[in-house]
């Protein structure tokens, strides 16, 4: 039996589990838990004037009500604006219930506590608040440019304003090449809000012993989560420990931290020395958890006859929504990430991050990559149909070549690192994608287009991730890592990196995520990091083991631990297959022992001989067992990239749009297990037909979410996704000992770009906000 | 999410059904499929006192072909309907509009005479029993009576049925000889409500000539719009009836209007496009 899986396509081994009802998730939890619903705000934009609980005290089986007012010292300030930035001069968070004013529909102002959740919505129907009605700021440029304020204290609605400028070679900047550039194009692209849509909605629960509080959040960092606990309520962190369960789902929104939910919770959990739990609804999750997406952009761009891009700017209103808790990252990864596979003469970028009466804004699977994708290769097809060439063509004579790396756009990313592009091949994947989608052999014709859409990713930003793998004496191994795992398939990739490093069959290998009692250290899961930085970190930490491992085997078979191999897990003499023995000895071995409890372990007992006088049973620098411990902390990101292209025809009557073929090349450096790869790329491309076609949040003029339903939202559905055809390219990362990049968001960045293209293509209109419906396309063929 | 608290009644036979009815009054809903009645009352947008679950009572369930039509019983569900092929013989545009009719697993639950006293207006089966000109049979405690299509529909998610009344079966007509039909319309994704709907029946006489021909449009008008549009095709051979002006005398009775799917205008374009493709289909299947 080979161990050596990396590369290989292994089922998930989490699927039997997932797929068969076995899963455990928040709401599985602690079915005799009080339940807690929240009061939420049904106004965008009001000052509360009185909260009148008296008739919810009726209910049978209402055990607390708590308002603002109620929260004691720390919870009761503002949540934690969790990355700080200098040009972030104006970042506000919400307060954990609101206090005197609300931002948003959905803005959560009153906690109730009851028997169960039905009581516990009753008693919230029969809270009144009474609220002072403030004129609402909704729609970006209204933002710019109204009277009305977000917050009292922030002009002009600006949170934040950011500039970089990439100067020419020759020193000049982005705005003085293109005055003088042989051609010049202006345009606007507006992007709508979309939102994560997890299956799984949020969810918290808390249970208290009086000393340890112990609490299950549907999270994508539960070290995180416990930290901001612990600061919130003035526990040790010894005594908090938070887990995150089967999580269904996450998609960039379970990232931001701590929830109000997740101080609430646990804080009334104590308080009444009771089992707590909230598990959020659907509409909950449209109006109170958080969005992305929305932007407008103005772009200039010169360039010369052969297309090559002398001068680039852009300017970038992003609708923040009301508050800035994950600071002003995703408009700072659509200003970089912009870039792409492309060498840009100058290049000047400025966003102004704005408040909004609706949802935060905070990162959504690809985090503002597919807007800058979008204004990056809608550039590139207006500078084609500018120049009257292939469009194709425009983008090979932009791309950074194979020899140029590492690449430096001279930016700093989100990590507050510089922007240096590891590796690539871009000719060769637009070779590859050419090839796949028959790009030269197409003959367009009225209703059929192609599209093309190019995207490099900065994945697995650090600042780093840990792993911990114990081999115990039944010759399992136990693997875990900060992290935590909302279906990305990490209990397969993680256990396919630990058997190929350790000579251990997949079926002996475990692997726990997202447990603080497991692993302490982590700082989460988004940005397409866990297969980079805690893949690498799990190698790092196998390999120690590995090493210990062969210490002891070699002594025991009283050779050089240089000859030894590990494979099926067992510890031989290379060459010679009857010198050996098996880890499971070597985990006994490594742990001496006074007690033993059974005739493996009684090899390591005191009077089993075999051991030096002239030591102690712990050598100095040793422990016992035979586990490690290891870190991965990248010195920059990692840059995956990807091309997809799609065939999409459009109904001369009708005007619907339908994509006949969807095909995409990926580059994330070496394969842990393609199958997940093209798994993820599968789903990320789902979402990006979502937001290409499908999803907006409908927002009246009075910051009422009018489709906060999945009746009225439309994530697409299977129906609605094509095939997608899939190949890889692997160049890769010199930056990480396994060579991995990131894949997670991969799928869903330049979808939208990609149907843009093809339906301009088909129409011979151009196509510059999305998604587009039929009945705008109806709109846009008869001119309005 | 939670409803607010009901009274919940499960009735073995009709007659204790109507008796609930009748006492609950305007406070007693019925619960058959419970397709849009469960997320009515999880969003507290219905909160009924009382609900009457009807789906122990074995006499509703049955459909029976009849000699002049389909009858169908309020437990018979979608699906059950649809894969009928005694059904399909005698009337298939139940089949062809029930294609359309949301998803498989919303099928398997959702009842005929559930959607028609549901009565939406973008729903395919109100348009269905328009076009028809079918009827449903309501039962309240003492009495029954049959309310033809015409009736029935009185508003965006109104319909005849009064308080303490339980609508038993509904009744579709037998497509006649010589007559074809036809069921199109336009979603968003495939299953939603459509943003246009157009069916069609369209009969020939012995000289292949049209002679009647009747449509009915989906989700542009506050019920489903029926139109007799026989007239328009001025007794022609269907290959040479002008279905584009025929359309368009369709399209002007329709009163759509604009939601964040799509404008009135698009809704009003599409009838006309739906119509031709519906209208020409169904004089095909004539034939």
């Amino acid at each position: 039996m080979t161990t050596r899986l990396f590369g290989e396509r292994v089922q998930r081994k989490e699927d039997p589990r997932l797929l068969t009802g076995q899963g455990r998730f928040l709401d599985d939890l602690g079915p005799d838990a009080l339940a807690v619903a929240f009061v939420r705000s049904p106004h965008a934009h009001a000052r509360i004037l009185d909260i009148d609980v008296s008739a919810a005290l009726d209910v049978e089986g209402l055990v607390a009500v708590y308002t603002w007012e109620d929260l004691p010292g720390l919870v009761a300030e503002p949540l934690p604006l969790l990355i700080p930035h200098p040009a972030l001069t104006h970042g506000r968070t919400a307060y954990p219930l609101a206090r005197e004013v609300v931002r948003h529909v959905g803005e959560p102002v009153v906690m109730v506590v009851a028997e169960d959740r039905y009581l516990a919505e009753d008693a919230c129907a029969l809270i009144r608040v009474d609220y002072e009605l403030l004129k609402p700021v909704v729609g970006i440029e209204e933002a710019v440019h109204s009277a009305a304020l977000v917050h009292e204290d922030v002009p002009g609605n600006v949170g934040a304003r950011l500039v970089q400028e990439v100067p020419s070679r020759s020193g000049q900047s982005a705005r003085e090449v293109i005055e003088s550039a042989p051609h010049t194009l202006a345009f606007r692209l507006d992007i709508e809000r979309s939102a994560s849509s997890p299956l799984e909605g949020r969810g918290v629960h808390a249970r208290w012993d009086g000393t340890d509080l112990r609490v299950h959040s549907s999270t994508q960092t539960s070290t995180s989560v416990r930290m901001a606990i612990a600061a919130k309520l003035g526990l040790p962190l010894p005594h908090v420990e938070v887990i995150a369960p089967d999580v269904g789902g996450g998609f960039g929104v379970k990232i931001v931290h701590p929830w109000p939910e997740e101080i609430l919770v646990p804080w009334a959990a104590m308080l009444l020395d009771r089992e707590l739990k909230w598990t959020e609804d659907r509409r909950e999750h449209f109006i109170s958890s958080a969005h992305e997406r929305g932007q407008v952009q103005f772009v200039r761009v010169g360039f010369d006859d052969d297309g090559h891009v002398l001068g680039l700017e852009v300017t970038i209103l992003h609708d923040h929504g009301a508050y800035t808790p994950y600071g002003i990252i995703v408009p700072i990864i659509t200003s970089t990430q912009l870039l792409g596979p492309y060498k840009i003469g100058s290049y000047r970028v400025e966003f102004s991050s704005i408040y909004t009466n609706t949802v935060q804004v905070t990162p959504y699977r690809g985090a503002g990559r597919p807007q800058g994708v979008f204004c990056m290769e809608r550039t590139m097809d207006k500078i084609a149909a500018h120049l009257g060439k292939d469009r194709t063509e425009v983008r090979a004579a932009n791309f950074i070549q194979p020899s140029e790396f590492p690449y430096d756009q001279g930016m700093i990313f989100q990590d507050g690192r510089p922007l240096i592009y590891d590796s690539g091949d871009y000719p060769a994947m637009l070779a590859k994608l050419k090839e796949l989608i028959g790009w030269d052999s197409f003959v367009p014709r009225k209703g059929l287009g192609i599209g093309i859409g190019c995207y490099v990713e900065g994945t697995g930003v650090g600042p780093y991730e840990g792993g911990h793998v114990q081999v115990t004496s039944d010759g399992r191994v136990h693997v875990s890592t900060g992290l935590t795992s909302q279906g990305q398939g990490h209990e397969t990739v993680f256990a396919q990196i630990a058997a190929t490093e350790l000579g251990v069959p997949i079926e002996r290998i475990s692997v726990v995520t997202g447990d603080t009692r497991r692993f302490g250290y982590a700082v989460g899961t988004f940005a397409s990091r866990a297969a980079v930085v805690s893949g690498n970190a799990i190698a790092l930490a196998c390999r120690k083991v590995r090493e210990k491992a062969l210490r002891i085997a070699a002594e025991a078979l009283e050779a050089d631990p240089a000859d030894l191999e590990i494979s099926d897990g067992l510890v031989h003499v290379a060459g010679a297959p009857g010198a050996s023995i098996p880890l499971s000895t070597v985990a006994v071995l490594s742990n001496p022992l006074r007690y033993s409890f059974d005739a493996e372990t009684a090899r390591a007992g005191q009077f089993a001989g075999g051991a030096s006088f002239d030591r102690p049973p712990v050598a100095e620098g040793e422990e016992p067992g035979l586990e490690g411990r290891d870190y991965y902390s990248p010195l920059r990101s990692t840059f995956a990239a990807g091309m997809h292209a799609a065939i999409v025809e459009t109904d001369p009557d009708t005007a619907e749009i339908r994509i006949l073929r969807y095909a995409v090349v990926h580059d994330c450096g070496r394969l842990i297990n393609p199958m997940i790869v093209e798994g993820q790329i599968h789903g990320g491309v789902a979402q990006g037909v979502g937001g290409a076609l499908y999803e907006r949040m409908a927002y009246d003029s009075h910051g009422q979410l009018l489709n906060a339903s999945f009746m009225d939202f439309l994530m697409p559905y299977a129906t609605e996704i094509p095939r997608i055809e899939t190949d890889h390219l692997e160049t890769p990362s010199p930056l990480n000992p396994l060579g991995i990049k990131g894949a997670g968001e991969a799928g869903v960045i330049p979808v939208a770009a990609v149907i843009a293209g093809a339906v301009e293509d088909a129409e011979g209109l151009p196509i510059d906000r999305m998604p587009i419906s039929p009945s705008e396309l109806f709109h846009l063929r008869s001119g309005g | 999410m939670k409803p607010a608290p009901f009274d919940y009644y499960a009735p073995r036979d009709l007659g204790e059904a109507l008796d609930v009815l009748a006492e609950a009054g305007e406070h007693g809903k019925v619960l058959a499929g419970g397709q849009s009645l469960i997320p009515l009352l999880n969003m507290r947008l219905a909160a009924p006192e009382r609900l009457v679950d009807i789906n122990r009572i074995a006499s509703l369930e049955p459909f029976e072909v009849t000699p002049d039509g389909v009858r169908i019983g309020a437990l018979a569900r979608h699906s059950q309907v649809e894969r009928s092929e005694g059904i399909a013989a005698v009337q298939p545009l139940l089949r062809q509009a029930l294609r359309l009719v949301a998803h498989p697993v919303i099928r398997n639950r959702g009842t005929v005479v559930g959607s028609l006293v549901h009565a939406d207006p973008a729903a395919e089966l109100p348009a269905v029993l328009a076009l028809l000109g079918g009827s449903v049979r309501l039962a309240r405690a003492g009495g029954v009576r049959d309310v033809p299509a015409g009736e029935f529909f009185t508003g965006p998610l109104e319909s005849a049925l009064e308080p303490g009344e339980l609508a038993v079966s509904a009744h579709f007509p037998r497509l006649p000889e010589r007559t074809g039909s036809s069921f199109v319309e336009v979603a968003r994704r495939h299953g939603d409500y459509a943003l246009a709907g157009v069916a069609a029946v369209v009969t020939v006489d012995d000289d292949l000539r049209v002679s009647e021909a009747r449509v009915v449009c989906v989700g542009v008008g506050p019920v489903p719009l029926t139109a007799d549009v026989s007239g328009w095709c001025e007794r022609r051979p269907a290959s040479t009836v002008d279905w584009a002006a025929v359309a368009r005398a369709v399209q002007d009775r329709t009163e759509p209007e604009a939601d964040i799917h799509a404008t009135a205008e698009y809704r009003r374009h599409l009838v006309g496009v739906l119509a031709v493709r519906a209208l020409t289909e169904a004089a095909r299947h004539a034939l």
